[in-house]
């Protein structure tokens, strides 16, 4: 067997906390139609923030800090884009690189955060009982708690009525001017509920890693979008709370292939060039899929003795 | 209902590009008014449509809809008022959301739903969804929950149209809405118009270039050219009034022919 149980469950840790950053993705790309590339910078500063709130002994605190964080940079780079007319991808850039100064101020003017031996969300769940089993899956039934709750707000959250504004944005621009909708309004509001999930994942990781670096969250963006091309490659367009399972999925089938990667011994210096090769075969799967339809219809006729 | 007092934009001004796209637009619609507006090639009938939408501010003058100045309202707030189908039948409507997604869009322009944020579509609201569509006579009630982008260029104007009238606005902007569209859609788009345009007594204003439709619809006719309105007839004088007169009076007023390549005269 090329994976142990083991490594298949931090896969799937991983895969939770990174589907966060792909739901993240899937708000601001898929929906919103926006490249928000500030994302690398949000998910350190989710766990720069909720590290330092945990330390300072408020472990429930750490989540919603965290997220309230990345609302924060969300509407910063909204407000460029909306109000000051700054170009989206332009937007992120500069937000991202103002975070890392804050990123660092919030850690205190140093570059890595130890949370050893602090009481985290984490740790106290582990804490709740002695069963082996609990505390061997603990991390990950919390996680998946979260996913969870995280995927039906979101899933509810866009059938709402400023839920469809927001996704009439992204869809037909020309129809939002024409309507009722300030595109201004709906944009800051899907930036802001966006990082606020890059922010909670970064916290999570945080809490897991129980400790943080000032460039982890470096790359970040790749690996997401990478995750969300993967689920809405296999799961298609088609309703909301479908994609959202498809956002997940892809998180997690990343993590699994990288898992694989692992076991089988690739050095870790390739893993960049692997993550590359995800992504480009998930981009080209629907292109190759179609490739081999019109093949396969071009031996069929050849078989049946048609001249082409 | 709508007064425009001496509207003028230039675009570009002072550069090659120069362009004075309304020149001193002077026009007030009553009530119920039915407008249709015809003009040659860049006279300034879309852009018109634009001042008053408020995609652009004027230079001068001013807007007056309802007895509100609305001159430097934001083009999002104006459209809670206005209701406006462009000739593209793909401009109106989300291609990725379903028939009853895109109403509830629409639905939101009343003041009931205008800070409801959270608000779902109640079942109350699916009914009525139900109801407006079956009225369109095309079956789309029971596709409610399919994605527009798989409705055809006329279903979906018909459905645009349906949006931007369902909360009946102040004044309706029609910028060609069925030249795009197959002679029997257009006639059956512009069918849906004209009932729904009298059943609610709409203020509407909408540009064609089929000259025989600018004088069979609606209550009066306007004709611009370069940035003016240099036509407007009502009332008897319309009521006798053929194509050739019509074309006859432009060529007067303006001395030269109406120039426009996709002009419909029969």
């Amino acid at each position: 067997m090329l994976l142990s149980v083991e490594t298949l469950r931090t896969a799937l840790e991983m895969g939770a906390i990174y589907s966060l950053v792909a739901l993240a993705l899937f708000i601001s790309f898929s929906i919103l139609n926006i490249a928000d590339l500030s994302t690398d910078g949000c998910y350190t500063l989710g766990f720069a923030v909720g590290a330092i709130v945990t330390l300072a002994g408020h472990p429930f605190l750490a989540l919603p800090a965290a997220m309230l964080a990345g609302v924060l940079s969300g509407f910063v780079t909204a407000f460029l884009q909306t109000k000051l007319g700054v170009e989206s991808i332009l937007a992120g850039i500069i937000v991202n690189t103002g975070l890392y100064t804050v990123n660092l101020a919030v850690m205190g003017w140093s570059s890595n955060l130890s949370i050893f031996g602090t009481d985290t969300l984490l740790s106290l769940a582990k804490g709740l009982s002695e069963n082996t089993a609990w505390t061997r899956w603990s991390t990950l039934i919390v996680l998946g708690v979260i996913l969870t709750a995280v995927a039906v707000v979101t899933a509810l959250f866009f059938r709402t009525r400023l839920g469809l504004s927001i996704r009439a944005t992204g869809d037909n621009a020309d129809m939002v001017r024409a309507s009722s909708i300030n595109p201004a309004f709906t944009i800051t509001v899907g930036l802001c509920v966006a990082n606020s999930l890059t922010g909670l994942a970064g916290c999570l990781t945080g809490l897991v890693n129980k400790s943080c670096d000032i460039n982890l969250g470096t790359g970040m963006v790749t690996v997401a979008l990478a995750s969300l091309i993967i689920g809405e490659t296999m799961f298609g367009r088609f309703s909301i709370g479908l994609r959202i399972v498809g956002v997940i999925a892809g998180s997690c089938i990343y993590r699994i292939i990288i898992a694989v990667a692992l076991a089988a011994n690739v050095p870790t210096e390739c893993f960049k060039l692997v993550s590359a090769l995800i992504v480009a075969v998930a981009i080209a799967m629907p292109q190759g899929r179609k490739l081999i339809a019109l093949q396969r219809q071009k031996l069929a006729r050849r078989k049946e003795g048609a001249p082409c | 209902m709508l007064k425009l007092n001496d509207i003028a934009k230039t675009f570009n001004p002072g550069t090659v590009n120069e362009k004075k796209a309304l020149d001193g637009v002077k026009l007030h619609l009553a009530p119920g008014d039915f407008v249709t507006v015809v003009g040659s090639n860049g006279a300034g009938k879309s852009t018109l449509f634009h001042a008053i939408a408020g995609v652009f501010f004027p230079d001068r003058g001013s807007i007056v809809l309802d007895g509100e100045e609305i001159t430097f309202k934001p083009e999002y707030q104006r459209s809670r008022q206005l209701g406006r189908l462009f000739q593209d039948p793909m401009k109106g409507t989300a291609p990725h959301m379903t028939i009853e997604e895109n109403l509830a869009l629409a639905y939101l322009r009343t003041a009931k739903h205008q800070h409801a944020y959270f608000s779902r579509t109640g079942k109350a609201d699916r009914a009525f969804f139900r109801d407006q569509l079956a009225r369109l006579d095309m079956g789309l009630e029971d596709r409610m929950k399919q994605p527009v982008g798989l409705l055809s260029g006329g279903q979906r104007q018909a459905l645009t149209l349906l949006m931007s009238t369902m909360v009946p606005p102040k004044i309706l902007l029609l910028d060609e809405h069925t030249a795009a569209l197959d002679p029997g859609t257009a006639e059956k788009v512009l069918k849906i118009t004209r009932e729904v345009v009298a059943e609610h007594k709409i203020t509407t204003m909408m540009v064609t270039h089929n000259m025989h439709q600018a004088l069979e619809l609606g209550s009066r006719t306007l004709m611009m050219d370069s940035g003016r309105i240099v036509l407007d007839v009502q009332g008897e004088e319309r009521k006798n009034m053929t194509v050739n007169d019509l074309l006859e009076r432009f060529k007067a007023r303006v001395g030269e022919d109406l120039d426009n390549d996709r002009i419909l005269l029969s």
